[in-house]
């Protein structure tokens, strides 16, 4: 008996059979608790007890059917606590999610066509997989810009997700470089082995944790000049400290594995090919901030790195390196993979944590800020796991030598995702200063026709450079003087021959269909602001009165939105306009 | 016996260059109603929790990069507000104008005036071989007691508030979808009726266009005969239980036609049932 209200609808035996295990997994029963328990916690805690486990049903739910049914919805309804309605709310937010019967049984091909796979001709692999009966869904950057066009398999009937190019051999552009410090054990270290983790230096870090002492482990972080790595810079001594202060309540660390920004793949050869990195460094940051609960929220077309995170998780904890005492640290820390599925906005922390909970990913406003009320309301440390992979580092040498690498206000290395025309694409790491033809002269200098058109720096949410800019000194401080970013580590070059108009004209597509439609600057913004450059392209001019509607769009956009979706829908698209990278009218 | 007396804290801000007190924990917004300035608010309700989604509230504000949300951001001291600046005017501007362009705001009172306050053209976006995207929904009328269009819903989560943990606690209602294809749901769309739903008419209660109307108010517009000119409203008691809730009853031509509480009232916070809201037809011997 439940006091929810549920339409006549009823799961069939499989779809409950898949949800039960999913959260069996979890470690959460999946019956519907007797009416007498469930007054002991009433009203909301009873409601957020076990909603946390809706996203893990909803994948269990459209993986065995192929869709969300009625009877589905009722059912995780009934078991979770979750009105129905909130339930669809939630199923329809994410792009993986259907909640309509599919008409086809087989497995789904998402094609990215964002500007990366644009360029190297999507059109192409979509043609090719409908030839061999596949069912094709057009969909935003997957991940692989580095591999592009981009195909990510979504499976039915109980068959798992998978991405075809993962089968193929891997080899880093870098390897054998003897100064990579991130980098280091990709391609050499086994993944899937914690002993091959502990045989090139892993767990050195958090034994040496363990002897310094949460005091001293943020006195370092803090020291290092470590900022985040996921776009928005934030100095994580600056964070943890303000976690670590926090007292009386339960704390989490949360690493924001949801790479969506496209253009961006760094974090998952990261976590495909040194998992164990990420989850020691989320150890430290633990540790340092003295919170017990671990949580890894990654992103739902990411199989393999989501496979090993969890093989990296299980083989840590039955080693003793999570969970009570965990590596004799004498702190409880242990860790658990949440997946999400398929929505760019979840990305943004505050979003992130919304969908963790069984929420839909809507960003929250700030403040208040992570640091006090993040997921559950509670104290959260978040980060991206390239910053969490420089912890290692920082631990280890200390933060002068750290400090050796990079510039004074940019201390270390940097990730960066090299793909569009360029010699050998794939993930790189140079010191913070190495300049921008240095580091494409790296990767193997301009491909397609050789000449350089323009540079996406940071993705859809950063801005293009022009080839004058070749000089720029990648560093926090000179892109930001240069009016450009860093942002996630997105550099894609584009050749002469390439379509600019088009790809301007998808990234602004890109935003319309990411905005969660929360705030009204975001989505309606842009929604017109799409329409709008479609309209040039049709015409093949921006009349003046236009190119003026669209900073007035992007003012709104900038000024009043919650989120920073909506804070950078429109730079990618002012600084094409500014570079000339688009049509516009002749001057009147 | 010593006496216990609590004393609130009050903190100081400036707004538009004037000092202004106000009680710790209470909000820009409420600053400036205490100041005397009118602040546009549309997801904002005196008896609802801030959503802070609208975003035409917005103010700048001291050390702030960005915009903030009048509504939702606590007052604090030494802030310095600014309410009528180019770049808020601006901003408030281009979300009416913006909710103008993609909804049917004939019957959002506020909002046209505030459109007109702020000079705002919602006409000025697409043009005739471009028209723009609307938010186009048939009318939704399940039952006799209210009706829903959506091409009048602006999203401004009042409804789902009402219904959810702020006042109903039936969870009838939640956003489905993303972004400009959001749209207020039950689940897979079920028609009221079939849904969890009480009836109580709070949403209708909260809405601030006309997208939730009651059916009584939605079959006089149909006709042309809907006059809030001609309309008296008489505050009573209900009549069903001992709990007191206030009723302000709308009568047009001698009949009611919509039965509304007051925010402010301490036993309803102008929240109703389903007897006080819609069990008036005896009234008329029906």
């Amino acid at each position: 008996m439940t006091d929810i209200y549920l339409g006549a609808d009823r799961a069939s035996d499989a779809e409950a059979a898949a949800v039960d295990e999913a959260l069996r997994e979890r470690g959460v029963d999946a019956v519907v608790q007797p009416e007498t328990e469930r007054l002991v916690t009433s009203g909301r805690a009873r409601r957020l007890a076990r909603r946390h486990c809706l996203l893990p049903a909803l994948h269990a739910l459209q993986n065995e059917a192929g869709w969300i049914s009625p009877g589905g919805i009722n059912y995780v309804a009934e078991v979770l606590d979750v009105p129905p309605a909130e339930a669809f709310g939630v199923a329809t937010f994410y792009d993986l999610f259907r909640t309509e019967p599919p008409d086809h049984d087989g497995d789904t091909f998402h094609v990215c066509v964002d500007a990366a796979c644009q360029i190297a001709g999507y059109d192409d692999l979509a043609a090719s997989v409908r030839a061999a009966g596949g069912h094709v869904h057009l969909g935003p950057c997957l991940g692989q810009c580095e591999r592009a066009p981009a195909l990510f398999v979504q499976g039915a009937g109980g068959r798992p997700d998978h991405v075809p190019a993962d089968a193929e051999p891997f080899e880093l552009p870098q390897a054998g470089d003897e100064s990579l410090r991130l980098l280091r054990r990709i391609g050499v270290a086994d993944p899937s082995s914690l002993e091959s983790y502990r045989a090139h230096g892993g767990y050195e870090a958090l034994r040496r944790a363990g002897e310094m002492g949460a005091g001293a482990v943020l006195e370092a972080v803090a020291a290092s000049g470590l900022s985040g790595r996921g776009g928005a810079a934030f100095p994580t001594g600056v964070k943890w400290r303000a976690v670590a202060a926090e007292g009386g309540r339960p704390k989490h660390v949360v690493a924001n594995c949801d790479e969506s920004e496209p253009g961006t793949f760094k974090d998952r050869i990261v976590m495909e090919r040194d998992p164990f990195a990420v989850i020691e460094a989320m150890s430290i940051a633990g540790l340092a901030t003295g919170a017990r609960n671990g949580w890894i929220y990654i992103r739902g077309e990411y199989p393999l790195a989501t496979a090993r995170l969890q093989g990296a998780i299980d083989a840590a904890r039955a080693a003793g390196l999570l969970g009570e005492d965990a590596a004799g640290t004498g702190h409880d820390f242990d860790i658990a993979v949440w997946r999400g599925a398929g929505a760019y906005i979840c990305g943004e922390e505050t979003a992130l944590f919304n969908s963790l909970e069984g929420f839909r990913g809507e960003p929250r406003n700030k403040p208040p800020f992570p640091t006090t009320h993040g997921l559950f309301g509670e104290p959260t440390a978040v980060n991206n796991p390239e910053t969490l992979l420089n912890v290692l580092d920082i631990v280890i040498e200390g933060p002068d030598a750290y400090r050796t690498r990079g510039t004074e206000r940019s201390p270390g290395t940097k990730l960066l995702c090299l793909s569009g025309k360029v010699g050998r694409p794939g993930l790189y790491e140079v010191p913070f200063g190495t300049t921008l033809g240095d580091l494409l002269e790296l990767a193997g200098g301009i491909a397609g026709n050789g000449e350089l058109q323009a540079v996406l720096m940071g993705g859809a949410a950063g801005s293009f450079v022009g080839p004058d800019s070749l000089g720029l000194p990648l560093t926090l401080e000179d892109t930001r003087a240069a009016g450009t970013t860093l942002g996630s580590g997105v550099v894609m070059a584009f050749d002469t021959s390439d379509d600019m108009t088009g790809v301007v004209v998808r990234i602004a597509e890109f935003f319309r269909d990411e905005s969660c439609g929360q705030c009204v600057p975001c989505r309606v913004g842009a929604v017109r602001q799409h329409e709008t450059l479609v309209q040039m392209q049709r015409r093949g001019s921006l009349s003046p009165a236009r190119r003026a509607l669209i900073g007035e769009m992007a003012e709104v956009m900038v000024d009043a939105s919650i989120c920073g979706l909506g804070h950078t829908a429109a730079s990618a698209v002012r600084s094409a306009l500014a570079l000339g990278l688009i049509r516009e009218a002749p001057s009147p | 016996m010593t006496e216990t007396t609590i004393t609130e804290t009050a903190v100081t801000l400036t707004i538009d260059g004037r000092p202004v007190e106000v009680a710790e924990g209470s909000t820009i917004h409420a600053a400036c109603v205490e100041a005397g300035i009118e602040t546009p608010t549309l997801c904002w309700a005196e008896n609802l929790t801030p959503v802070n989604v609208c975003r035409v509230c917005v103010v700048e504000l001291e050390g702030s990069r960005a915009l903030v949300p009048s509504c939702s951001r606590p007052a604090t001291e030494g802030m310095v507000v600014q309410t009528d600046t180019p770049r808020v005017r601006h901003s408030r501007r281009m979300v009416l104008e913006f909710l103008g362009s993609g909804v049917d705001l004939s019957q959002a009172d506020d909002l046209q005036r505030w459109m007109k306050a702020y000079g705002a053209d919602p006409d000025r976006y697409g043009d005739e071989d471009h028209p723009v995207e609307r938010v186009e929904e048939p009318v939704k009328v399940q039952d006799e007691l209210y009706i829903r269009d959506y091409s009048k819903c602006v999203l401004c989560y009042k409804c789902v508030e009402a219904c959810g943990d702020d006042a109903q606690h039936t969870f009838a209602i939640a956003v489905a979808g993303r972004g400009f294809d959001a749209r207020i749901s039950t689940e897979f769309d079920v028609a009221l009726p079939d849904s969890a739903c009480v009836y109580c008419g709070n949403c209708v209660g909260v809405c601030p266009t006309g997208a939730l109307q009651f059916k009584t108010e939605y079959d006089l517009r149909e006709v042309g005969e809907w006059r809030p000119e001609d309309q008296t409203v008489t505050r009573t008691v209900c009549s069903y239980c001992g709990v007191g809730c206030n009723l302000d009853l709308h009568v047009q031509d001698e009949r009611i036609v919509k039965v509304t509480s007051p925010s402010d009232h301490s036993v309803t916070s102008g929240h109703l049932c389903i007897k006080g809201r819609f069990g008036w037809q005896y009234v008329h011997g029906e």
